[in-house]
């Protein structure tokens, strides 16, 4: 293949691509005669230099597609189903050139059927009626679907009525298809140059003339930027070339600091100016306007419109905004799959919209910008947005998370499901999107040019999708740090802080079950050696001083531990061997100043690790809570501070989840606390007098919830949940505490919850639960409510009782009969089915040890009558609901040698 | 280097020059007591590999990077490639700073370093002294080797160069992920 027909291939495919773009410009507004201009220009060009390189095919094509183009310059009106038309032919064209680049000649075939039609809708008045050939067997299928004989695409009309003079007196657009022909001539309003093939020269003569001609701003036309055509085998060999400049440069830098000799360092100096100037130029030729990726979209968008019947407007703002050639090519992809599923899923049809009272045409808005060292894309549609609730559902659905965990969630994490492989909400799947497939993809390719995508979604507002990629993948900024005997460079994208930790400072590792822990602001961050993920060393027990990395992949976060920070350097970022490519661990290497080979980390691949090992997030909450059910001797506790930095604690099985709200979501009704919860109003406790509710930033609370009442204890700050025997020391004088015992070395007040859920309440003792506890060393406990058990219980072992709990009066019976030996009971009297005085009332009859054992009863309110009952069945005392301290003294009482007695 | 050859090689390889015309040159290298030729057409350097960059999980065979006048070169231990006993010449190895030389190989626009015990002259070898590989070989190394030629005294392995470079693809990753 000669240079000339090489050359003519790269040009005409890149007018063709322009020509893609403008034609749907065009189409939307058929009277801007600079567009036209620029289109039959490209097409010309592309038919001259056919003829010169005698490729007949193309030539005929190029010319059958200008000549109708020629009649629009004329006046006739620009059609959808002409539009169609040409767009067919662009891409046959393009099918032809791929094949002449492959083959060197053209291939053989016949373009009879489109030329036809072309000719047809160029000769003939006969709008409309160009039924365009389904286009021969050995080309790509043509994505959009041909209008059929008879139809008119709603643009069309759109485009008719827009163009038609004078008032509409026809009622408003039809939704698609429509079969009527609409023959409303659109007359371009500028005096149309006769037909003559107008050299750019010419046009450019003709430009002021045209009235209509757009503003000056229209600068696609003829106004040439100089440039010359480079091999881009030439510029990256440059840009290598310059990155060992960047090496060498930094080396002899780095023997300058050692040497005192001065007069190095004036030439150095400049040396190294010039060198930056130089990377910072040979840069910028890689760089390429992120219009070049979105050039294909328009075309896109306005297919998918027709193919989905919706109405599309596709918005795209920073189109100059440049950025790194290879990064514009992984993107390219991903930015054209997210279009497509905004167009699809995210826009609501036509009657949807309309029926939402939102304009029936639908906006995907794709911008970008500069921001730091980075480039932002953002890809907003202003459609339904995601069903969370939906998302929510199918990720417990598919095992991805916990219902609790879900729960806990916010927005934004729950919408980045969406980004896990196979994850459709879809309802029906469509032949654009809903398959599930695509967004794992989208996010995988991001992030290997080391990228970031965010989510925000609002239902009913739309989705907007952010996407964070650095300029550049050829230089990045990265930490450089050492583990073992190695050094190792980490990407600072992926880096939000480092911490110190020390085992006598007060950051330090912890460990769960030996999966090392840190806690980091009110947070658990799960550990990973970097040596431990390169299998160097065996020695776990070594982790205990160095630098935690906190890393973020996507929702993850976790932190590297290793053994010193050196630095932050630009590395330049050199491909890993073949050999070694397997290793999901390094995302390449690099040369340092000092001239060593470090090896890149790839957070992504030690995300990966982190999940797939044991040491994976999230060990907190739920895996202990489930341990504390089944392991009677231990208890998960939740360790907070609250009031003047004192450590608390509250059994985890009471705490039905922890929130941080927004400080500003408090409300204030009658003096009490208050805030939005779930849909219903949720009244504020503080956990201490000390403790101010914030006005400001975000607020940590621990919610209790017994049946559909919540209350939110206020705390200062969530520290941490630990698992340990709970040994109550003292049982302290305040009856917001139970007492206090140690916990993780540290003296912790175990708060009673008792205490304040009446103050969330005042009602709560009353309604249908309680529980009666056994004493005098074992002690059973009866309620139908296992909140109340789990309350009473911690509050009975301080008491110095061992408790076995019942859930209700046949439990308690089944227990009493057991082998267990029950020396007191403590039993809730208002249980549903058999109660509180029931149960007595049975074991009274059933004699033996059972009749004379002491029960003490707890009641919601405490009547004559109910005394009179109590003294009956002998009872030994009745207690009312949450008067823990009357409970701990009627325990007392029976120990002492009196007998039952009423209270 | 080129230059070496006349002096060292046998006399047998000269005159078998005359009688083939099908001269071959190779690059001997030493791993222990062993002589391994290689094509000299694929021999880009000879240095003394320094400062390597072990690479964690790495295959085994692969001793580390290395940094070759501001190009990243995969070390390759050649005693390992063969799976010979690391007892004689480990010492250095072990800890990445290998004692012996290192021979510059291209393929696929990459850059590798073979690394030996040590680097001996160039021979210009016929066909005559060359024989096919003796089938009791060990099977590595057997799949390495493209023959053997008979020199005075010795005996000269040649080595398949592109087999030397291709145990990345054909072997299962150790821990791809």
């Amino acid at each position: 293949m000669d240079d000339l027909l090489r050359e003519f291939l790269t040009e005409s495919s890149e007018h063709l691509d322009t020509v893609d773009t403008e034609l749907v410009r065009f189409e939307q507004d058929p009277n801007n005669e600079t567009i036209l201009r620029n289109i039959f220009r490209l097409v010309h060009t592309i038919k001259g230099t056919c003829g010169f390189l005698g490729l007949p095919r193309l030539e005929a094509l190029a010319h059958a597609a200008e000549t109708l183009m020629g009649r629009f310059r004329d006046g006739l009106p620009v059609s959808g189903a002409s539009v169609s038309l040409i767009l067919a032919t662009l891409d046959r064209l393009k099918a032809i050139l791929a094949d002449l680049e492959v083959a060197g000649t053209e291939p053989a075939g016949s373009d009879a059927d489109l030329i036809e039609a072309l000719e047809q809708m160029a000769a003939g008045e006969a709008p409309a009626a160009a039924p365009a050939a389904p286009p021969p067997p050995p080309l790509p299928a043509i994505v959009e679907r041909e209008l059929k004989p008879g139809e008119v695409s709603l643009e069309d009309l759109e485009a008719a009525f827009l163009a038609a003079p004078g008032p509409d007196d026809e009622p408003a657009p039809a939704p698609l298809p429509v079969p009527v022909a609409v023959a409303a001539a659109a007359p371009v309003p500028a005096p149309v140059a006769p037909a003559r093939p107008p050299a750019p020269v010419a046009q450019k003569a003709e430009a002021p003339a045209g009235q209509a001609a757009g503003p000056a701003s229209e600068s696609e036309g003829p106004a040439k930027v100089q440039t010359i055509r480079v091999n881009v085998d030439t510029l990256e060999h440059l840009m290598t070339m310059v990155s060992e400049l960047v090496l060498t440069r930094n080396q002899l830098l780095e023997i300058a600091r050692r040497h005192e000799d001065s007069s190095y360092k004036v030439p150095l100096q400049r040396l190294s100016h010039v060198t930056a100037e130089l990377q910072e130029g040979v840069m910028k030729t890689r760089m390429q306007p992120i219009g070049n990726a979105w050039q294909k979209l328009p075309r896109v968008v306005r297919d998918l419109s027709a193919e989905l019947g919706k109405q599309i407007e596709l918005v795209m703002v920073g189109a100059e905004t440049e950025l790194d050639r290879q990064v514009l090519d992984v993107i390219k992809d991903p930015l054209t799959h997210m279009v497509r599923n905004s167009a699809d899923h995210g826009l609501e049809a036509t009657a949807v919209r309309v029926a939402a009272g939102k304009p029936a045409r639908g906006t995907i808005r794709l911008s970008a910008y500069h921001e730091g060292g980075t480039i932002t894309i953002e890809i907003a549609d202003d459609g339904k947005g995601l069903d969370l609730a939906a998302i929510r559902r199918k990720a417990v659905e598919r095992g991805l998370a916990s219902q609790a965990e879900v729960e806990k969630m916010t927005d934004a994490q729950v919408a980045k499901f969406i980004f896990d492989a196979g994850f459709s909400t879809a309802a029906a799947i469509t032949s654009v999107s809903g398959r599930g497939v695509g967004m794992d993809v989208v996010k995988t390719n991001i992030e290997t040019i080391g990228g970031v995508i965010d989510i925000n979604t609002q239902a009913g507002r739309g989705t907007t999708f952010t996407i964070k990629i650095p300029l550049t993948l050829a230089i990045v900024a990265a930490l450089i740090v050492r583990a073992g005997e190695s050094r190792f460079a980490l990407p600072q994208v992926a880096v939000l802080e480092l911490v110190r930790v020390d085992p006598s400072a007060a950051q330090k590792i912890e460990r769960i079950n030996g999966a090392p822990v840190l806690r980091l602001r009110e947070r658990l961050l799960p550990i990973v050696t970097l040596t431990g993920l390169l299998g160097q060393d065996g020695g776990e027990a070594e982790i205990q001083s160095g630098f935690v990395v906190v890393a973020q992949v996507g929702r993850q976060r976790f932190g590297i531990l290793v053994d010193e920070v050196f630095h932050t350097e630009e590395i330049v970022v050199k491909p890993m061997s073949t050999k070694l490519r397997h290793l999901s661990l390094f995302a390449g290497n690099t040369i340092l100043g000092d001239g060593a080979v470090v090896l890149i980390i790839d957070p992504n691949g030690v995300a990966r690790q982190v999940s797939q090992s044991a040491q994976a997030g999230q060990i907190p909450v739920e895996a202990e809570a489930e341990e504390a059910e089944i392991g009677e001797a231990r208890t998960t506790l939740l360790v907070f501070k609250g009031g003047n930095g004192a450590f608390k604690a509250v059994p985890l099985s009471l705490v039905t989840r922890l929130e941080e709200i927004d400080a500003s979501k408090v409300e204030w009704l009658g003096g009490r606390p208050l805030i939005q919860y779930r849909g219903r109003l949720m009244p504020l406790v503080v956990a201490d007098e000390a403790i101010q509710i914030r006005n400001e930033g975000t607020q940590a609370l621990v919610v209790f919830s017994d049946g559909d009442r919540a209350m939110g204890l206020v705390v200062d700050q969530i520290v941490d949940i630990v698992d340990e025997r709970l040994d109550i020391e003292i049982a302290a004088e305040r009856s917001d505490l139970i007492g206090s015992a140690v916990l993780r070395g540290r003296a912790t007040d175990i708060i009673n919850i008792a205490h304040f859920l009446p103050l969330a309440y005042d009602d709560w003792a009353r309604g249908p639960r309680k529980a009666a506890a056994a004493k005098a060393r074992t002690l059973l406990l009866v309620d139908d409510s296992a909140f109340f058990r789990d309350m009473l219980t911690p509050v009975l072992k301080a008491a110095g009782f061992s408790v076995v709990a019942a859930s209700g009066a046949e439990q308690a019976l089944a227990i009493l009969s057991g082998e267990t030996r029950i020396d007191v009971v403590v039993a809730d009297l208002e249980m549903p089915g058999k109660g509180g005085f029931e149960l007595v009332a049975e074991m009274r009859r059933a004699g033996g040890a059972l009749a004379g054992l002491p029960v003490v009863a707890l009641a919601g309110t405490v009547g004559p009558e109910m005394v009179e009952r109590a003294r009956r069945l002998a009872i030994s005392d009745l207690v009312a609901k949450f008067d823990r301290s009357g409970l701990v003294a009627a325990l007392a009482e029976i120990e002492a040698p009196g007998l039952a007695q009423a209270a | 280097m080129q230059h070496a050859n006349s002096n060292g090689a046998a006399g047998a390889a000269k005159d078998g020059a005359k009688d083939t015309g099908a001269v071959q040159e190779f690059v001997t290298v030493f791993v222990g007591e062993t002589m391994f030729g290689l094509a000299i057409n694929r021999v880009h350097d000879v240095f003394i590999p320094t400062g390597i960059t072990p690479v964690p999980l790495a295959p085994p065979e692969i001793v580390g990077l290395l940094n070759l006048r501001g190009r990243v070169v995969t070390a390759i231990c050649l005693r390992r490639r063969l799976g010979m006993s690391a007892a004689a010449g480990a010492a250095g190895q072990a800890t990445g700073q290998a004692t012996g030389m290192a021979i510059g190989l291209e393929q696929g626009g990459e850059t590798f370093g073979l690394v030996v015990d040590g680097v001996g002259e160039v021979l210009k070898l016929g066909a005559e002294t060359h024989e096919a590989v003796p089938i009791n070989l060990d099977a590595r190394w057997r799949d390495l080797a493209l023959g053997v030629h008979r020199l005075d005294g010795r005996l000269l392995v040649i080595l398949d160069v592109d087999g030397l470079l291709a145990f990345g693809s054909d072997r299962p990753s150790t821990k791809a992920a």
